[in-house]
């Protein structure tokens, strides 16, 4: 075996099937020590299967998973020095807070005055130093987040898996633990796998993300290398925003496409990486909101369009206000509506419904990739 | 007659089926049984209020020793329907598939289907000297003589868990059902092996459950009648039988009724003592189900 | 006015029930499993169109506690045997007096009419007369049990582990012969009683550990002697003659001290609403012609001027297979249970069931 103690985590050609499903599907990915690393997908794409293998509930079918190097196939979830915080936190409510943490100790075989200073310990680093004695039903629903992430770190795991444990949150409690669970994987300093199918959540936090679809890996990088550079039609799709159109390339030379979508409309792109067309191929092309110019049109077609710009008209379905993130839905003569950013001041020069406006962007933005092709 | 008036007289006519229920079949029969108990027989048709009924029963160590084996047999049978009883409730509850979940606690339900007597019945024609376990032990050549397994307190005791067991199921199975499989996840997770996990989080989990459990089993042991009788040997008195022959064979209601009290008393006080060893309460086990 | 036709309504269905009540009396027998064979009720509802008949099923003890349970109400005839009649009736008042000039007693046999009536006579007034009689014995297979001859052979070890008893007075009684006494006169003084009794549960609770188990019932009985698993047992007699016809090997034994017999009688209980329709019943089932189904069905003698002839052949070479002449002069008929006596004998049990001596 290969020993690489950089990775606390690998899996190699892990496959995982149920009867004729798939549900985990050859991935492979290895997670750098200390980093937070997130796999996000839609519901169903095997990212709970591929968790459950890691903190060992399931056996994978075929493949390897590797925690500090060492194989932990044959090793059950108790003797895996892997921790996982569960989507709906399994506190344990016959226990205090104190029993909670202190459970983990005592299957350990720690002895009394080790588990109460680890304890006391771990409670102050989640700054929650006086809630021993409390019962759990009565913590709010941010600090028994707190108190099941200090459950597993005081076993001092090399990884911490944490299965969508934001989910059952609300909005504003959300967002807010999202920058502690950061901070707090920086003051622990141990690999977090995070599962999500909120992308907000995995763009945010993490390191690195994997992208995961029916059972297969589409995409790992940062953040904004899925966000801006899309491995796949689906990456494109489920990360971030975007319009998108379905056409067929007319014509593609120079590192450029030119496409009739299905609607009518002629629109330049950028093929995606690795992939290259020919006239006649299917493909999808992504154009996000952000990279949208939108200008009232005073007369002046095509005066704000840069070289080579795509644009076309529209007339203004409804604006989306959301302050600085707000949106016009603009209808062009042919095909579905299309999203774009705009800013609204609230003066005379805002965008008002039923006009007519201009929205352009540069083909580099607009990414296409060819129907029906897997990555990879 | 006005809108809270109109309220009131509902609530008390939807009222009424349950109060007629608890007074004419419960409190009145009681008071009756109570009055029974406080009649000393002094001579034919000549009565005398007084305790003698029960004085009584306190100098006749046979009664004492009646009533103590009738205890600690049915502890012992609650204790064996629960260890028994677990391992189904846990199966039903976490294991098994929705679809033959049903079917599980079907299985479970059949022996409620046939009466006491059949079921005791069932249970001599299996285990009588001349029946089928008998005749197949014979058979097979496994003993060399026919062998009795009637008549004796272990066959008391199995019979009784037969007949009690759906009960301890049917609460455990619904605590258990309430429990997120997460949890015992968790708890491997953290770390503990099998007995950890049931030692520490399932079953301080189905604390509630086995309690309430516990409680409706040995109430309907120490209370049952045919099956000890049908099925108990020579020595084998039951405190139920010992009331029944007060009523019937010795036409002494007087200290049947007495009988029936002390019955109560001292299930309640064993029922009491079991929820503060435990540390329970009636209202968090009997009352959730 | 709205009243006036709702009353008028009641009363006019009131009337109708009670026309109707007057036109189908009922007769509601309260009596042992077997004593009101479907038959003989098919056959009084012909000869009686105005009468139904409703039949409940008991024993002694039932019966008493029952009738005491409504002070004699719910049932217009009832059957209990003659040694359990005056007892019930001066502690609990349950029962009426006969008016004998209804019942055709000529057709009964004087020595048991004579019999019934001295022992359930209070106050000048007659309580009961006899219906049919039996006796309760042993009962061996012959085959494995050949030398079963008294109520102490129970507790030969030779038939250890294979032997039976129900554990009711009955054999409290029997126990008490074997030993040399007569309980029965010892009911005059309840200290000689008590000291035979004591003398009994010693016996019996050494014996326990003969018996392979105490019977409850004529079918648990039958089982136990049927399938060989116990050879010898205190039994009814109509119960033997029953096994008789399966294996005759299996007969009754009239123990040597004497079988003890029983006449069941006609009582009527005080509240109830049909005597005539009972005295009616009496004297139709002491017909000859009903005797011979009654007594197909019960086992049991009729208490007629030759009720003996009027049994079933099979039952008739049961009866002597099992009898002699000798046996039935010897027979002991149960004596009345004075108060109190019932308390002590149920303590004596309760002595030998709660016992760990087998």
């Amino acid at each position: 075996m290969t020993s690489k103690p950089d990775f606390d985590l690998e899996c190699s050609n892990v496959s995982k099937t149920f009867g004729p499903v798939r549900a985990v599907d050859d991935v492979s990915f290895e997670i750098p020590s200390g980093s937070f690393f997130s796999i996000l997908g839609p519901s169903g794409c095997g990212k709970t299967t591929l968790m459950r293998m890691i903190a060992g509930f399931e056996n994978p079918t075929a493949g390897d998973i590797r925690i500090k190097g060492m194989s932990v196939l044959g090793t059950p979830p108790n003797r895996r020095n892997v921790k996982m915080v569960f989507q709906h936190l399994a506190l344990f409510p016959m226990m205090n807070v104190y029993e909670n943490i202190a459970y983990g100790l005592r299957c350990a075989g720690a002895g009394k005055a080790e588990i109460a200073t680890k304890v006391k310990d771990v409670l102050e680093r989640i700054a929650l130093p006086d809630v021993g004695e409390r019962e759990i039903h009565q913590l709010s629903g941010g600090q028994k987040q707190r108190i099941a992430i200090a459950r597993c770190m005081v076993l001092d795991p090399d990884v911490l898996l944490l299965d969508e444990p934001l989910g059952a949150l609300d909005l504003k409690l959300r967002e807010a633990m999202k920058i502690e669970l950061k901070l707090l994987q920086h003051q622990f300093n141990t690999t977090f796998v995070y599962i999500t199918h909120d992308q907000s959540e995995a763009l945010v936090m993490s390191d690195h993300v994997a992208v995961m679809n029916s059972g297969r890996f589409e995409q790992i990088g940062t953040p904004q290398q899925l966000y801006h550079k899309p491995a796949s039609a689906f990456v494109a799709g489920f990360v971030g925003d975007a319009n998108r159109w379905n056409g067929r390339v007319a014509e593609a030379r120079d590192g450029r496409a030119r496409v009739e979508t299905s609607a009518g409309l002629t629109l330049t792109c950028t093929p995606g990486s690795g992939q290259t067309f020919r006239p006649g191929d299917a493909v999808e092309i992504f154009v996000r909101p952000e990279f949208i110019r939108t200008s009232a049109r005073n007369g002046q077609d095509a005066a704000n369009d840069g070289a080579g710009d795509d644009g076309l008209e529209g007339i203004v379905d409804s604006l989306l206000f959301n302050g600085a993130n707000s949106r016009a839905l603009v209808r062009p003569p042919q095909g579905e509506p299309i999203e774009a950013d705009i800013t609204l001041t609230g003066g005379p020069e805002d965008i008002r419904p039923g006009e007519t406006v201009r929205l352009s962007w540069s083909p580099d933005q607009a990414l296409c990739f060819a129907v029906g092709t897997a990555p990879r | 007659m006005n809108q809270a008036d109109f309220k009131r007289l509902s609530l008390i006519l939807l009222f009424m089926p349950f109060a007629l229920w608890i007074l004419l079949l419960i409190i009145l029969p009681h008071i009756g049984m109570g009055v029974l108990a406080l009649r000393e027989k002094v001579g034919p048709r000549v009565y005398e209020f007084g305790f003698g009924n029960f004085i009584d029963f306190a100098m006749e160590p046979i009664y004492w020793n009646i009533l103590f084996r009738t205890g600690s047999m049915s502890l012992l049978v609650t204790a064996l329907a629960l260890i028994a009883g677990f391992p189904i409730a846990y199966y039903i509850a976490k294991i098994a598939g929705r679809r033959s979940r049903g079917a599980l606690f079907l299985v479970c339900l059949i022996p409620l289907w046939v009466s006491d007597l059949i079921r005791a019945f069932g249970w001599i024609l299996l285990l009588r000297e001349t029946g089928v376990v008998s005749s197949t032990l014979l058979w097979l050549g496994l003993v060399d003589a026919p062998v009795e397994m009637l008549y004796n307190d272990i066959t008391v005791v199995i019979g009784l868990v037969y007949t009690v067991i759906l009960f301890m199921i049917v609460p455990l199975v619904s605590t258990l059902d309430g429990m997120d499989n997460a949890m015992i996840e968790a708890g491997y997770n953290l770390g503990g092996n099998g007995w950890t996990v049931l030692r520490r989080i399932i079953v301080p989990y189905a604390m509630p459950g086995i309690i309430s459990g516990c409680i409706i089993v040995f109430m309907l042991t120490a209370g049952s009648y045919l099956t000890p009788i049908l099925l108990g040997g020579k020595n084998s008195s039951w405190f139920t039988e010992t009331i029944y022959e007060q009523f019937i064979t010795r036409y002494n209601w007087e200290s049947g009724a007495a009988f029936g009290f002390l019955l109560l008393a001292f299930t309640s006080f064993v029922v009491w003592l079991g929820l503060k060893l435990s540390g329970q309460t009636l209202a968090g086990t009997v009352a959730r189900n | 006015m709205r009243i006036g036709t709702l009353a008028g309504a009641l009363l006019a269905a009131t009337m109708l029930t009670a026309a109707t009540a007057a036109q189908a009396e009922t007769l509601r027998l309260l009596t042992w499993g077997s004593y009101a064979p479907e038959e003989v009720i098919k056959m009084f509802e012909e000869k009686y169109p105005d009468i139904d008949v409703e039949v409940t099923f008991s024993n002694n003890e039932e019966m008493i506690a029952k009738l005491r349970a409504t002070g004699g109400a719910g049932f217009d005839l009832a059957q209990p045997s003659h040694d359990r009649v005056y007892a019930a009736q001066l502690e609990y008042d349950i029962y009426k007096p006969l008016d004998l000039s209804k019942i055709d007693t000529s057709v009964m046999q004087e020595k048991l009419l004579d019999g019934v009536k001295a022992n359930t006579t209070i106050d000048g007034k007659v309580y009961s007369v006899p219906h049919q009689w039996g006796t309760s014995g042993l009962m061996a297979d012959k085959s494995k049990a050949p030398d079963v001859s008294g109520w102490g052979d129970l507790c030969d070890p030779a038939y250890k582990g294979k032997t039976s008893m129900r554990l009711k007075r009955t054999i409290l009684l029997g126990t008490a012969f074997s030993m040399g006494e007569n309980p029965f006169e010892a009911y005059s003084d309840l200290d000689r009683y008590q000291k035979i009794l004591d003398k009994v549960v010693d016996k019996l609770i050494t014996c326990k550990d003969n018996i392979k188990a105490y019977w409850k019932g004529g079918d648990d009985l039958s089982a136990l002697m049927l399938s060989g698993e116990v050879v010898a047992s205190e039994t009814w007699d109509s119960t033997a003659y029953k096994l008789y016809g399966e294996n005759p090997n299996i007969v009754f034994v009239p123990p040597k001290t004497g079988a003890l017999a029983w006449i069941d009688t006609f009582t009527l209980p005080r509240k109830g609403k049909a005597d005539d329709a009972a005295y009616k019943w009496i004297n139709f089932v002491l017909q000859p012609e009903i005797v011979k189904l009654m007594s197909a069905s019960t086992g049991a003698i009729a208490a007629i001027k030759g009720g003996k002839d009027l049994m079933p052949e099979e039952k008739k070479a049961a009866i002597n297979a099992a009898f002699t002449d000798a046996d039935i002069a010897n027979l002991q008929f149960f004596a009345n249970i004075p108060p109190g006596v019932e308390d002590m004998e149920g303590k004596a049990l309760e002595k030998i069931k709660a016992a760990t001596g087998g």
